[in-house]
């Protein structure tokens, strides 16, 4: 593999949820959640995924999970397709592909001890000689998460959420992963902890050389810990650039839109800055609006983009927007 | 885990729970504790008897308890107490191992059924549908004429027949466990489907299985004893808790209401004892019941 080879490269992903209606279960229709997705992630970097709720963010980390069917496209990590890989043949990636889930109550047993919890990757690949030796690790990675080594034998319902969201990353890490998909990881936890683990975050991937792929809807999370960010609208991906340059200058409509959404701290300038609001609500991905999905809802939308859809095309260096205007 | 990591609890697991549970669950201790009392006097019937358990006595018929015959004696003279003994063996016997065949078959279908779904799920809960359309008497009544009543068949049939039925209330439980987060995150690990059975799903459904097997015990002894008043049972003479209750003593209820009452207090006291014992343990094996009473 060539060294700036990107590790993981999404191509045209399409994901379709079919739905049946009547009792001989003709499909009707699909919720096209994920419809043509492309994007890489170089190794190390963060890619920051945003966009409003069911834009099919999360569902395109699942995705590349591998724990959802892929309707169309392709999914390769570090060089290998693994679109179509089996269960068994996704063995050795569930190892290098780590999930970091948004309610880290709910993704851990609450019937297993903090200790066991953090073992059982270890069990599962193979990654201690005993007993000992997991439990021996399962302390370490708790102290490199910031937590106490002598809490290994607690439960999970004894934590707090930031705590708990620790020792998720702490399960990941025990895997000694290459990638870790964390979708919405803070956007549960109190606003006071959420800087603590995105903190945390950025050291664990210092440290280690991680690569993530980062789902929020949280943009001043987002930028604090994204290289670049892809902006996803209805299943597609309408801008995507370095961090710098999209909060500077943002091309897609809509992408200025969830820019102008964020409030500014400081009631002077949020009174006499520029408005974009977005009328009406997002339409079904059951059925999108033909041309550029955002036309119905787009302050600048013309004829074209009612008729023809927007291709992802390079506008700047390191900005790639799908708008006819740009 | 290993006890590295439990530096807190030097004794051996059995011996902590034992003490945990007289700790934090007295009541769970006391059913524990006539739960034992009754498999000892069943086990150790034949010494503790003071009569044969089918020795008549003419001239003892109907007698009221007294120092001779602790829980009287009924319509042929037989004294009560060493037949309520034997019958705990009995009854202790089919109510223990229907309700645990019952259970692991409940368990089983059930984790298969909600576990996987789709198709399999369809299949198995229609014929748990058409099984649970027979009546269970209906069922036993045609096993008993093809090869003869017997315990082994009152077990069989009961077993299998709870155990179909209780298998819905597995499935629930086994679905709503399989939505939560920590299976889909053990899951997209690259854990195996055994291990997300036994050490995920298994555990979290412990609560409704330990239920499920508490109170099929006392139902299992009751059944019995109906089947045993229609003559499907266990066959006479043998001294089912059930036969007594259904049998003699509601005939001479009103002459001589022991024979009622001995075989009755027991069934209740160990039905009782089974579920305030399984209640505890079920509460003892949550982490997050730790500590609460």
């Amino acid at each position: 593999m060539p060294p700036d080879a990107p590790l993981l490269e999404v191509a045209d992903l399409k994901v379709h949820f079919p739905i049946y209606r009547g009792v001989i279960a003709k499909q009707v229709g699909a919720v096209k959640a994920v419809d043509g997705v492309s994007f890489t992630v170089n190794p190390g970097e963060t890619l920051g995924l945003v966009g409003e709720s069911g834009c099919g963010k999360s569902t395109t980390g699942l995705a590349v999970l591998r724990m959802l069917d892929i309707t169309a496209g392709r999914v390769v990590f570090d060089g290998t397709d693994i679109t179509r890989h089996d269960r068994a043949a996704m063995r050795p990636f569930r190892r290098r592909i780590q999930m970091i889930y948004q309610d880290p109550f709910g993704s851990l047993d609450p019937r297993m001890s903090v200790a066991a919890l953090i073992a059982e990757p270890m069990i599962v690949h193979k990654l201690a000689a005993n007993a000992a030796e997991r439990a021996e690790r399962a302390r370490e990675l708790l102290e490199m998460v910031g937590l106490r080594a002598d809490m290994a034998s607690r439960y999970i319902h004894e934590f707090s959420g930031g705590q708990r969201q620790r020792i998720g990353i702490a399960r990941a890490l025990a895997m000694k992963p290459d990638l870790l998909i964390c979708d919405e990881p803070v956007s549960a936890l109190d606003v006071s902890i959420q800087a603590q683990i995105v903190n945390l975050f950025q050291e664990i991937q210092a440290k280690f050389g991680l690569t993530y792929l980062f789902v929020a809807h949280d943009l001043a999370v987002v930028r604090h810990i994204s290289d670049r960010i892809a902006v996803m609208y209805l299943g597609r991906i309408v801008e995507i650039a370095d961090r710098d340059t999209l909060y500077r200058a943002p091309l897609h409509p809509y992408t200025q839109a969830l820019m102008a959404a964020v409030p500014i701290p400081d009631p002077e300038i949020e009174a006499t800055r520029p408005q974009i609001t977005v009328q009406g609500e997002v339409p079904s991905a059951l059925n999108p609006p033909p041309g550029c999905r955002f036309h119905p809802r787009c302050p600048r939308a013309v004829a074209r983009c009612k008729t023809e859809e927007p291709q992802l095309r390079e506008a700047t260096s390191g900005q790639s927007v799908a708008c006819h205007l740009v | 885990m290993s006890a590295t990591t439990l530096p807190a609890t030097p004794r051996a697991p059995f011996i902590a729970g034992v003490i945990r549970l007289f700790r934090e669950k007295p009541l769970g201790a006391i059913g524990a504790v006539i739960v034992l009392v009754f498999l000892f006097s069943g086990i150790f019937a034949d010494q503790l008897a003071h009569f044969g358990v089918n020795q008549i006595s003419p001239v003892n018929r109907l007698k009221p308890p007294s120092g001779r015959f602790w829980f009287g004696t009924d319509h042929l003279g037989r004294d009560m107490y060493s037949r309520i003994l034997f019958g705990a063996r009995l009854s202790v016997i089919i109510g223990l191992s229907a309700a645990t065949i019952a259970t692991l078959i409940s368990v089983t279908l059930g984790i298969v059924s909600g576990y996987f779904g789709g198709r399999i799920d369809m299949i198995v809960q229609r014929v748990v549908d058409a099984w649970m359309s027979f009546p269970e008497l209906i069922i036993l009544i045609v096993v008993v004429s093809v090869v003869g009543p017997g315990m082994f068949q009152v077990i069989g049939i009961l077993g299998l027949t709870f155990g179909i039925g209780g298998s819905r209330i597995i499935r629930g439980a086994v679905v709503s466990v399989r939505e939560n987060m920590y299976i889909h995150a053990t899951q997209s690990m690259g854990a195996s489907t055994k291990r997300v059975l036994l050490r995920h799903i298994l555990p979290n459904i412990m609560a409704p299985i330990l239920v499920l097997f508490s109170t099929r015990v006392g139902a299992v002894i009751l059944v019995e004893s109906g089947l045993s008043f229609l003559g499907f049972g266990v066959p006479p003479p043998a001294p089912t808790w059930g036969s007594m209750l259904s049998g003699t003593g509601r005939t001479y209820m009103y002459l001589a209401p022991w024979l009622a009452l001995a075989p009755g207090l027991c069934l209740t006291l160990v039905v009782y004892g089974i579920n305030v014992f399984g209640d505890a343990l079920r509460d003892l094996l949550d982490p997050r019941m730790r500590g609460s009473r």
